[in-house]
């Protein structure tokens, strides 16, 4: 059988699955709609919040931008994991024990407003949707390299998957196919991981094989080898990296409170029974993670290894399949510079910006390029960080089986985590605005009604996204995490820390955290990116990290407006009093 | 009646303050194995080695992360301890 009969098969397959566990759990409530009744299993939830955390991003994207960031990769690792102890120890009992749907929910009722819970509605729409962008590519990419389909086909089919399962089954059709897609794509991840560590180490841990004795004969270790290969071509050693202390620092810090801070991600604790299973649950949604997460670094220094050692130096005539296909699919591409028919990796950008494709080929067989050579650098080769993932099977000639169930697991990455933020969206409109704000007196019949429109909106919206993707959508998913980081985290946590933060406090906060984090991230990456340079930086940090000075912001605006305020009234108290003790998150769900 | 209501308030007090404390406690390990050990003091970490790694290298890529999942199920376990003599168990 062919690798793209398999690919068929194996995606086919997946969706099918998908799709007849849709049917099996329809939601008939908007209790169903929005958390799956409440009662589902700390462990399921646990393996559900996984597969709706780890996006495109964390499936395709990070080890192959950890194969080029080396250390710097490290924020990532750090900063998606260290934000689940937050949520754990700082967040998600308390907001179970709350027991209502929403976050909007959460701030609205503390702090008595109505232009509080608007304030969040705005901050977490806007999150979700930068989000949805990046996933809604990420199926494009799988589809047009793998199903041989256009992108705007391949986003039309995963539209009209997500659309089955997410608006028949709301939250408890997508708890239990985010199980389904977590085993397909750990299973998608672990493989070829496992392959490719036993190929270059002979040790099948991978995250063993990170620390052992590459197979080449020549004694060293995986990142003794990558040292010393990368330094001799001009590149920073892996294990040092090149960003600055502080930015480290203040990235992995803004990730992690982000993630912390994510509405997809927290509402998915509001799914289980009581306020301690909300603890074990974010236990357990990290034993899932880390064992994609511990696995990345390993995948990503073996790619690094197998991508130095079958393209630097080889003619572009003796170049792999994988190069040549992926060079057709616009995410690869070389430039002669030099004349010798030879490709040379070296440090520095090959040209500037993305590749513009002539439609001619050159000497060799390649095809040219619009763009001017990048001056001051030998590099010839371009390559999009995203393919690492989904070109490391090919590139260590792995079965035809192995690339289709990748192709597999990054659509079920992609599309987990697509349903997760439809749904939060749809809440939002149809619970937050429609009946706590426009229209309390609608039915439950209706909300529901309401509820399945605005999902089915929501991915017209993000299926826009995914078709006529806006140049700036790679450029601003900073803005999720230093968003989240800057309004919601600070909100929700002295909510529940602090019995005096009152209305204005906290409305106060939100506005002038996000305004903050907002300009600066659009004015280093929408209005002047030529100016995006470590000097130009406030403190040294980047767009990247800015959220973590966003979040400060907003601490300390709310405790100065809360100063200067009314204090909140009497009932507050009594609520957070509520909100601190576990017993009766029962009861509090049947009235 | 208020009597009982008092006391159930004092031991949500005691409570309280004891999950605070241990939360503080937590929460620096957190930092010291991320911030600390995988950011600050790396560059001397790195002298050592675990398992073929540079030590402050592992803590970045690795160590860190399991830490994280102790710390989860360490808090999830001290909680239910914690509650159960409060009487304050769901």
């Amino acid at each position: 059988m062919t690798t793209q009969t398999l690919i068929y098969i194996f995606v086919g397959l997946s969706f099918a699955l998908y799709i007849g566990i849709a049917i099996w759990s329809r939601a008939g409530s908007t209790r169903e709609f929005y958390v799956a009744g409440g009662g589902v299993h700390p462990v399921v939830n646990g393996m559900a919040t996984a597969a709706d955390w780890m996006s495109a991003a964390s499936f395709i994207s990070m080890a192959g931008l950890i194969a080029f960031l080396g250390y710097d990769g490290s924020v990532y690792l750090m900063g998606w994991t260290g934000g689940y102890v937050m949520l754990a120890l700082l967040l998600a009992p308390y907001l179970r024990k709350f027991g209502e749907f929403t976050v909007p929910d959460f701030i609205g009722t503390r702090f008595y407003s109505k232009a509080a819970r608007t304030v969040a509605v705005i901050c977490l729409i806007f999150i979700s949707f930068t989000y949805i962008a990046g996933q809604m590519r990420g199926v494009g990419i799988v589809f047009s390299r793998f199903l041989d389909v256009e992108v705007e086909i391949g986003v039309v089919i995963g539209m009209a998957i997500v659309f089955v399962y997410a608006v028949l089954g709301g939250m408890k059709g997508i708890t239990y196919t985010q199980v389904a897609q977590y085993c397909v794509m750990i299973f998608a991840y672990l493989v070829p991981a496992i392959f490719i560590s036993l190929l270059i180490t002979g040790n099948p841990v991978p995250q063993l094989g990170l620390g052992s004795v590459v197979n080449d004969g020549s004694g060293l270790t995986v990142l003794q080898k990558l040292d010393e290969s990368l330094q001799m071509m001009g590149f920073g050693a892996y294990t040092q990296g090149s960003k600055s202390a502080v930015d480290v620092f203040c990235i992995t810090a803004a990730l992690m409170v982000g993630t912390a801070g994510l509405p997809h991600v927290i509402v998915r604790f509001f799914t289980v029974p009581k306020a301690s299973d909300a603890r074990r649950s974010a236990g357990w949604a990290l034993v899932f993670i880390a064992l994609l997460y511990t696995t990345a670094p390993a995948v990503a220094a073996f790619a690094r290894i197998n991508f130095n050692d079958s393209v630097h130096q080889t003619a572009y005539q003796d170049a792999p399949a994988w190069f040549t296909n992926w060079e057709a699919n616009n995410l690869i591409a070389w430039q002669d510079k030099n004349g010798d028919g030879v490709m040379q990796v070296a440090s520095g950008d090959a040209f500037e910006g993305a590749p513009e494709y002539l439609e001619q080929t050159g000497p060799s067989g390649e095809r040219l390029l619009a763009n001017a050579p990048g001056a001051g650098s030998d590099n010839e080769v371009y390559v999009d960080r995203d393919i690492m993932v989904l070109a490391n099977p090919e590139i260590a000639n792995l079965p035809g089986w192995v690339i289709a169930l990748v192709a597999a697991g990054g659509l079920a990455a992609a599309l987990s985590t697509a349903a997760g933020l439809l749904l939060v969206i749809s809440a939002a409109v149809s619970h937050d605005l429609l009946k706590s704000t426009f229209r309390p007196e609608i039915s439950e019949k209706g909300e529901l009604r309401a509820a399945r429109l605005a999902a089915s909106a929501a991915i017209i919206v993000a299926g826009f996204l995914g078709i006529y993707p806006p140049g700036w959508v790679a450029q601003v998913v900073a803005f999720a995490f230093g968003l989240a980081a800057a309004s919601l985290f600070p909100a929700i946590f002295m909510g529940i820390f602090t019995k005096s933060m009152n209305r204005e406090g906290a409305i106060a906060g939100m506005v002038s955290g996000l305004a903050f984090t907002f300009l600066y991230i659009a004015y280093f990456k929408l209005w002047a990116p030529q100016a995006n340079v470590a000097a130009n930086w406030l403190l040294g940090i980047s767009p990247e990290g800015i959220g973590i000075i966003g979040m400060l912001i907003n601490f300390s605006v709310a405790i100065i407006v809360a100063k200067f305020t009314p204090p909140p009234p009497q009932e507050v108290g009594q609520l957070v009093e509520m909100i601190r003790v576990p017993r009766g998150a029962r009861q509090a769900r049947e009235h | 009646m208020d009597k009982n209501s008092d006391a159930a308030s004092k031991r949500a007090d005691a409570y309280w303050k004891a999950n605070i404390r241990l939360l503080c406690a937590l929460m620096t390990v957190w930092f010291l194995v991320s911030f600390g050990a995988g950011i600050l003091f790396r560059p001397f970490l790195d002298q050592f080695m675990i398992g073929g790694l540079p030590l402050g290298f592992w803590f970045a890529q690795q160590g860190s992360i399991y830490v994280f999942i102790v710390l989860i199920f360490f808090y999830s376990w001290r909680m239910k301890r914690l509650e159960r003599k409060f009487d304050l168990d769901d």
